[in-house]
């Protein structure tokens, strides 16, 4: 095996990401002076789920391993943020600390404790998934996920059924977190981070080996890796920064609730993967925002939306192959 | 004795899940497709039945409307859609179904509105009987275990007995010989898809005098159909029959038992909230352990 390199992208790539980047930079500015303020929020969710499409992307894209169990993890980021906050401010909701607008609970302790948990729940589970393949692979996710689901509804004394509200969002030394505007932009910074720890990972050995192991798994077995390490690192990954995209939808919509774990919130994250390209860096992300914009979109018109969105995304699987960003960016699959 | 009951109950829940992965399992056995909206054709034979028993009062013409009509809005979904999608990734299989059931939810919600329907055992089959002495249990419940029996022999002698039954076998086996032997193969995966979605409107219609017949009805038990094909093995119909039987009995005396169970060694409050909980979890955690042990199911079709 050559000695991997981080290949230099194509100047299409470069032009899409710069644009898309530099878009990003100057949303909240642009919508506050067309006085569309209120898409902040809808913005920022995009990001989120884009963080947590990028990570599924890194095992089903690269991997080839297909999890329809993927809000599992940001579930588990989600209840770990809901869980500390709630203990915390104690019984009373209102502490006056909450009032103040400053939450009771840092996120250097929250986030990384989503992280870790999520991690860890990706590795007990990934022992056991990274077992089978195929369809059986997509089930046993599921399954995974499915437990995680019903095991947050009967936690009577976190809302059970109804989830939680939070009082406010956890505190950040320096950083406002309250401020929907620097909390846009502190969840860009760590999408951003994640795709370039993503573009390091695929261009580095580990990543060749992924896509190898994708391709054909038997092939680098016989070359002498051991690929099943390879691949549950990748779980692990990939789980930690969806319990991270979890924690921080939670701080986000100020709420957490088992319907974040429902099985249709899998299969969302895998539409956007499909929708904007698998195995493509900017496709996930490109894939929330349609995903979530269109849904808003749509939802001025109709509340019937889903009714359109549906054959939408019938006729995107049809005639857009590969997903909508290298239909745009006008090149294959990048590797 | 409480028992027979809820292993009755279980056998039920299992007939239901039995209709439900016969078609789905037939659909990936044979044309490879992966197909998230079959839980919709399950609704909508939930829906057609329920609307048209209460316009006639008659829950025969309901039954009679609800079978071609989740059959037929198959056969349109295949032509359509699916045909397109055999020689494609499951992943894109994924996709456009996942398309579907958002279509197909969002479609029953602007025809029926937001409310359940709910609809009533009919009279004819409502009350119980006395299996035991001092055993009472409904009449319905047995009418559903009844037409699981009967389904599961339809399905045997169609496959072992009849031309089209080979000709589906072989299809599966083989599709490019068959179609080599002049078999028209695409109208072949219409038939079947089309039957296995008119099992799946059984199964809907049968389950409206049970439960609420609301939109999303079919998302829940498309999960557990999922779960029963991978323990039965994918693309087998046994494998489906026991599978279903399995999960069906699993489910129903976990959330029967657990809970006394627990009270042997927990409070018993403490005991019936852990005891709702691994209820709930009890089928999940059955397929990771069988799965764990037989990757392949119990019957598994082999891979051409």
């Amino acid at each position: 095996m050559t000695r991997a390199t981080v290949t230099a992208p194509g100047w299409p790539v470069l032009l899409f990401a710069g644009c898309g980047i530099l878009f990003l930079l100057v949303l909240p500015p642009v919508l506050e002076l067309s006085g569309h303020q209120y898409l902040l929020s809808l913005a920022t969710r995009a990001l989120i789920y884009a963080l947590a499409a990028s990570s599924l992307n890194l095992i089903l894209g690269y991997g080839g391993m297909v999890s329809l169990g993927h809000a599992a993890f940001m579930g588990i980021g989600a209840y770990v943020v809901g869980i500390l906050s709630h203990q915390a401010a104690g019984s009373g909701l209102l502490s006056p600390a909450a009032v103040q607008g400053a939450g009771p609970v840092s996120a250097l302790t929250a986030w990384p404790a989503a992280v870790a948990l999520a991690m860890l729940f990706a590795l007990v589970t990934g022992v056991v998934s990274l077992r089978t393949r195929g369809m059986h692979f997509i089930m046993i996710t599921l399954a995974f996920a499915q437990m995680v689901y019903f095991f947050f509804i009967s936690l009577e004394s976190y809302g059970g059924s109804d989830g939680m509200v939070l009082a406010s969002r956890d505190r950040l030394p320096g950083i406002d977190l309250g401020d929907d505007s620097v909390f846009y932009y502190l969840c860009l910074g760590l999408l951003l981070l994640f795709l370039a720890f993503v573009h390091r990972l695929v261009n580095a050995r580990f990543g060749r080996v992924l896509v190898g192991c994708r391709e054909n798994e038997k092939r680098l077995q016989v070359l002498g890796f051991a690929t099943f390490g390879y691949r549950l690192l990748a779980y692990c990954l990939a789980g930690g920064a969806a319990g991270l995209a979890g924690a921080l939808l939670a701080e986000q919509g100020g709420y957490v609730s088992p319907a974040m774990l429902h099985w249709t919130r899998s299969g969302e994250l895998m539409v956007m993967v499909l929708l904007g390209g698998t195995g493509t860096l900017a496709g996930p992300v490109l894939g929330a925002f349609v995903l979530l914009f269109l849904e808003e979109y749509l939802a001025l018109y109709t509340e019937h939306w889903m009714v359109i969105l549906g054959p939408v995304l019938v006729l995107a699987v049809l005639f857009a192959r590969g997903g909508l960003y290298p239909m745009l960016a006008g090149h294959g699959r990048e590797r | 004795m409480f028992i027979l009951e809820q292993l009755l109950n279980g056998l039920q829940l299992g007939v239901m899940l039995f209709l439900m992965s016969a078609g789905l399992t037939l659909v990936f056995g044979i044309m490879r497709v992966i197909n998230l909206a079959h839980g919709s054709f399950y609704m909508l034979g939930a829906y057609v039945a329920a609307t048209v028993t209460m316009h006639s009062g008659s829950f025969l013409l309901g039954m009679l409307a609800a079978l071609p009509a989740a059959g037929l809005a198959g056969i349109l979904v295949e032509l359509i859609v699916l045909r397109r999608l055999y020689q494609r990734d499951h992943l894109d299989q994924v996709l456009a179904t996942f398309g579907l059931i958002f279509f197909f939810n969002e479609l029953t919600r602007m025809i029926w509105g937001r409310q359940p329907l709910f609809m009533e055992v009919p009279s004819w089959l409502a009350g119980s009987v006395e299996l035991l002495p001092g055993i009472r249990y409904p009449v319905y419940r047995l009418a559903i275990l009844l037409v699981g029996v009967v389904v599961a022999l339809f399905l045997y002698l169609l496959f072992s007995r009849t031309r089209l039954g080979m000709r589906i076998r072989a299809g599966a086996t083989n599709r490019e010989t068959v179609a080599a032997l002049g078999v028209n193969i695409r109208l072949l995966y219409t038939l079947v898809f089309g039957l296995g979605t008119m099992l799946a409107g059984l199964a809907g219609m049968m389950a409206g005098p049970i439960l609420a017949v609301e939109a999303g009805m079919g998302d829940s038990i498309l999960i557990l159909t999922f779960v029963v094909i991978v323990i039965g093995g994918i693309g087998s119909v046994r494998g489906a029959l026991v599978g279903a039987i399995l999960v069906g009995l699993v489910d129903t005396l976990a959330r029967a038992f657990l809970p006394g169970l627990l009270r042997l060694v927990l409070t018993t409050a403490a005991a019936d909230r852990a005891g709702a909980a691994i209820a709930s979890m009890s089928v999940y955690i059955f397929m990771a352990l069988f799965l764990a042990l037989r990757p392949a199911g119990l019957f598994p079709v082999s891979e051409s």
